[in-house]
């Protein structure tokens, strides 16, 4: 069978894409990560902010959720160079330097994500009482120890469903990246189809790779969710 | 600031409004129609036209939009002499249909989702009243069904319209010049990301925004108690 061979061969393309789906995977677990920074800065201004802070958030949150993902990653990768390459200029080298693709990629999934987690981040504070609050600082809690007590263990809890929905969509957009060169698994299933000729058979697996990835983390999600209602199971 | 390069810039991309919205609209309206489909199929009760429904859905929702696309655009591309004698050639040929087809299947599975979540909101209670006041099923799905799922879908539709709006921008990778693919050109050829992004992301905005204002207006005219007495 000679597609057997072209995967599962010796030099089979089976093992380029299994190491860039591993890199879709990194890429969209680092963009969650620097988009949840993000998005924690912009709900807590959101949260406690001052008029100009919230409105300042509000905005971006506005702007982050009606422009195209896609754009978001030019303007990094584009924008991005060109900063560095005024910088090289003004330091005497002439020429284009490029942004690592990796961060660049990790930095636009991050703030194209930190709306949706920002949001995601206000429902969960929201829901829990007040009282808590009120009671941590009757304790004598300093802002730091209550937000590590009280706050980020509740949060995280009420957080974990509308997280795992962006997680999703972190992971789908992360397809994108594809554009700006970093071979993550769309990209390698692109370079094998270029030189085998079997687009579709390439695109099928990088699909099939996909769906595995998706529904694994999905099971994830859930598995973490029932986990932390643990404590709150009714008899 | 330089202004005349903004108004050039402006100017340029707005060129590539046209095709922004008609792909959009296209296959916002295709794929409308393949959710219906999808969501007959699902409440229809028979494992033959409900497991295909379920696993479309599945397989939609679960790998990016970009590599459905490619699927189309490229991958078909390998059937091309089976293609060419069914006569399909011309249309998987062409960029302009097959980003309207992907983003139409794209868009049906998350719609078909929302249209279930709709329907299932809708109270039992409601439906067995409606029967026990002698409705026949079509008119209780007019008169009762419908307007009460709709009400409860229209939020989480308006942001399956707004995503579809973005998506469209993904046309650009397969060479459509629509306002992200202008755009793009421009950042390649003069390095002025900055004004360029600031421009096209103006237009998407308040593509997105008249969007928004227009379905919270339809929710504001479905709603039944219309507390506020003025749209949103």
């Amino acid at each position: 069978m000679p597609s057997f061979d072209l995967f599962l061969g010796p030099n089979g393309w089976g093992k380029p894409l299994l190491s860039a789906a591993l890199m879709t995977v990194a890429l969209s677990l680092s963009g969650l990560a620097v988009g949840a920074l993000f998005g924690a800065v912009l709900a807590h201004a959101r949260i406690g902010g001052g008029l100009v802070l919230r409105s300042l958030a509000d905005a971006v949150t506005t702007i982050l959720r009606g422009v195209p993902d896609l754009l978001v990653i030019y303007l990094f990768y584009f924008g991005g160079s060109g900063l560095l390459s005024w910088a090289g200029h003004a330091a005497g080298y002439d020429g284009f330097i490029g942004l690592p693709v990796f961060l660049t990629g990790t930095l636009a999934l991050g703030v194209v994500s930190a709306a949706y987690q920002a949001e995601v981040f206000r429902g969960a504070f929201n829901a829990i009482p007040r009282g808590q609050i009120e009671a941590a600082r009757a304790a004598g809690m300093r802002n730091v120890l209550m937000f590590r007590r009280i706050l980020v263990p509740q949060v995280l809890r009420h957080a974990l469903p509308g997280l795992g929905n962006v997680w999703q969509l972190i992971l789908k957009d992360s397809a994108l990246i594809s554009v700006i060169g970093l071979v993550e698994l769309l990209r390698a299933a692109q370079i094998g189809a270029g030189s085998t000729r079997q687009p579709f058979l390439f695109y099928s697996a990088a699909l099939v790779l996909y769906l595995v990835i998706t529904s694994v983390s999905g099971q994830v999600f859930r598995w973490a969710e029932t986990r932390s209602l643990r404590p709150f199971r009714r008899a | 600031m330089d202004f005349a390069f903004l108004q050039t810039t402006l100017l340029t991309l707005l060129g590539g409004l046209p095709l922004t919205l008609e792909l959009a609209v296209s296959s916002i309206l295709l794929g409308g129609g393949g959710a219906l489909m999808l969501t007959l199929m699902q409440a229809s009760g028979s494992l033959l036209l409900s497991a295909p429904a379920r696993a479309y859905v599945f397989v939609f929702r679960g790998t990016p939009l970009l590599i459905q696309l490619f699927m189309i655009y490229y991958g078909l591309g390998q059937f091309r002499p089976t293609l060419q004698e069914l006569g399909l050639w011309s249309f998987f040929r062409d960029p302009y249909w097959c980003a309207v087809l992907a983003m139409a299947m794209n868009t049906a599975a998350y719609a078909s989702e929302i249209i279930r979540g709709g329907l299932g909101s809708v109270p039992p209670g409601a439906l067995e009243a409606a029967t026990a006041c002698g409705m026949r099923p079509l008119l209780r799905l007019r008169r009762v069904i419908l307007p009460l799922a709709i009400r409860q879908a229209l939020p989480a539709y308006s942001n399956e319209l707004i995503l579809m709006v973005k998506a469209t921008s993904l046309a650009s990778i397969i060479t459509m010049m629509e306002v992200t693919g202008l755009a793009s050109k421009m950042i390649a050829e003069t390095y002025r990301s900055i004004e360029i992004f600031a421009c096209a992301g103006l237009i998407y905005l308040a593509l997105t925004l008249i969007l928004t204002r227009a379905v919270l207006l339809l929710e504001w005219r479905l709603s039944t108690t219309r507390k506020n007495g003025t749209p949103a």
